[in-house]
């Protein structure tokens, strides 16, 4: 029994891997580019993303008090969006971007909770490798951290309260979250660039940044999909103390020894 | 459908995903995103000059590329270090109470 688990958890490995092995380089990714907004701009974004930073210390820290058995629940969601921001993943409009991997620790944590994780994602990609950047740190944490991870949680809830089954709100709310965060990013530009209308421009950068990243939000929503279905058989302490499904929901543990 | 056939079928999807545009668009760079809009930007505002620069960029693609791979390497190490934890965990409290 134990087998399949570990069959399970080793083809998650091997996909991490794989990918990694074979797209490595060469290829940059999203996020809008270091000093690429008008700083009138980047400014609106740092003040725009700042209360949420707050809200979401708050939150993690209260988390942490309340449960201080969930810490390394958190730093495994934050991980997640670690490993998937690092993978730059060929598309069929032959570019490559990144999955954003905000939308597990959304579910698990809230929203907001995740705006501190991104950001510290985002600050790690700007300060090291030149990805993002620092002036634009407030409009690439408000895609990645603030809309993408809240449309991720109403996607999330909404569909659960119609009563779909546990993976596929989950698989919604993390797809969703991550192309959200694109159009978000794609919006961002057209608004700082609006040579021929902000319309005309956003639909521009839509066409760069969003259908790129259609076939990878499939992808994040996947593999949050298989991560919740580990946790759910292994974390389910955890996932109630977290609310994350109700009593009778929980799936899983017949089967197993 | 067993938990296992269903993560592995969902594997198999995630692989398709991710190699299928490898053969799909031959021929395109599969280069970045942003730079693309980075090249859109300048269409749009050929005035534009970005303002700032980054403080420190990565010398070259070899070494940018070790770093995106020690990111994921370091965020991974940590994911399957909690999933192994939690099975652990898991069937640690299972022999408990048999």
């Amino acid at each position: 029994m134990t087998l399949r688990k570990f069959k399970k958890v080793s083809l998650l490995i091997a996909y991490v891997i794989a990918v990694y092995i074979f797209f490595p380089d060469d290829a940059y990714a999203m996020h809008i580019m270091e000093g690429f907004l008008p700083y009138n701009w980047a400014a609106f974004w740092w003040l725009a993303m700042i209360p949420f930073v707050i809200a979401g210390v708050r939150s993690i820290k209260k988390t942490v008090t309340l449960h201080p058995s969930l810490k390394m629940l958190l730093g495994m969601a934050g991980a997640f969006a670690f490993v998937l921001s690092a993978l730059k993943i060929p598309s069929v409009t032959g570019s490559s971007s990144h999955p954003t991997g905000v939308g597990l620790g959304t579910i698990l944590f809230g929203p907001t909770a995740m705006t501190v994780l991104g950001m510290i994602v985002l600050i790690f990609q700007a300060l090291l490798l030149a990805h993002g950047g620092i002036t634009t740190l407030g409009a690439n944490t408000f895609s990645m951290g603030i809309v993408g991870p809240f449309v991720s949680y109403g996607i999330y809830k909404g569909v659960k309260k119609l009563g779909a089954p546990l993976w596929l709100s989950v698989f919604l709310s993390a797809t969703i979250g991550d192309l959200m965060t694109y159009i978000t990013t794609a919006l961002q530009l057209g608004l700082a660039f609006p040579a021929g209308g902000v319309m005309a421009s956003t639909l521009k950068f839509m066409g760069i940044f969003a259908f790129t990243q259609v076939p990878l939000a499939i992808s994040e929503g996947i593999l949050t999909v298989m991560v919740i279905n580990v946790l759910s058989t292994y974390s389910q302490k955890e996932l109630q103390i977290l609310s994350v499904f109700t009593g009778k929901e929980l799936p899983t543990s017949k089967r197993r020894v | 459908m067993k938990p296992m056939a269903k993560n592995g079928l969902l594997l198999v999807i995630v692989v398709v995903l991710a190699f299928a545009p490898l053969f799909l668009t031959r021929g395109a760079k599969f280069n970045g995103a942003d730079d693309q809009a980075k090249a859109a930007i300048n269409t749009l505002n050929p005035n534009y000059v970005p303002w700032f620069k980054p403080f420190w960029k990565p010398p070259s693609a070899e070494v940018e590329s070790f770093l995106f791979a020690l990111q994921a390497a370091i965020g991974s190490g940590f994911v399957f270090y909690y999933l192994g934890y939690a099975k652990g965990k898991h069937s640690a409290s299972k022999k408990d109470q048999p």
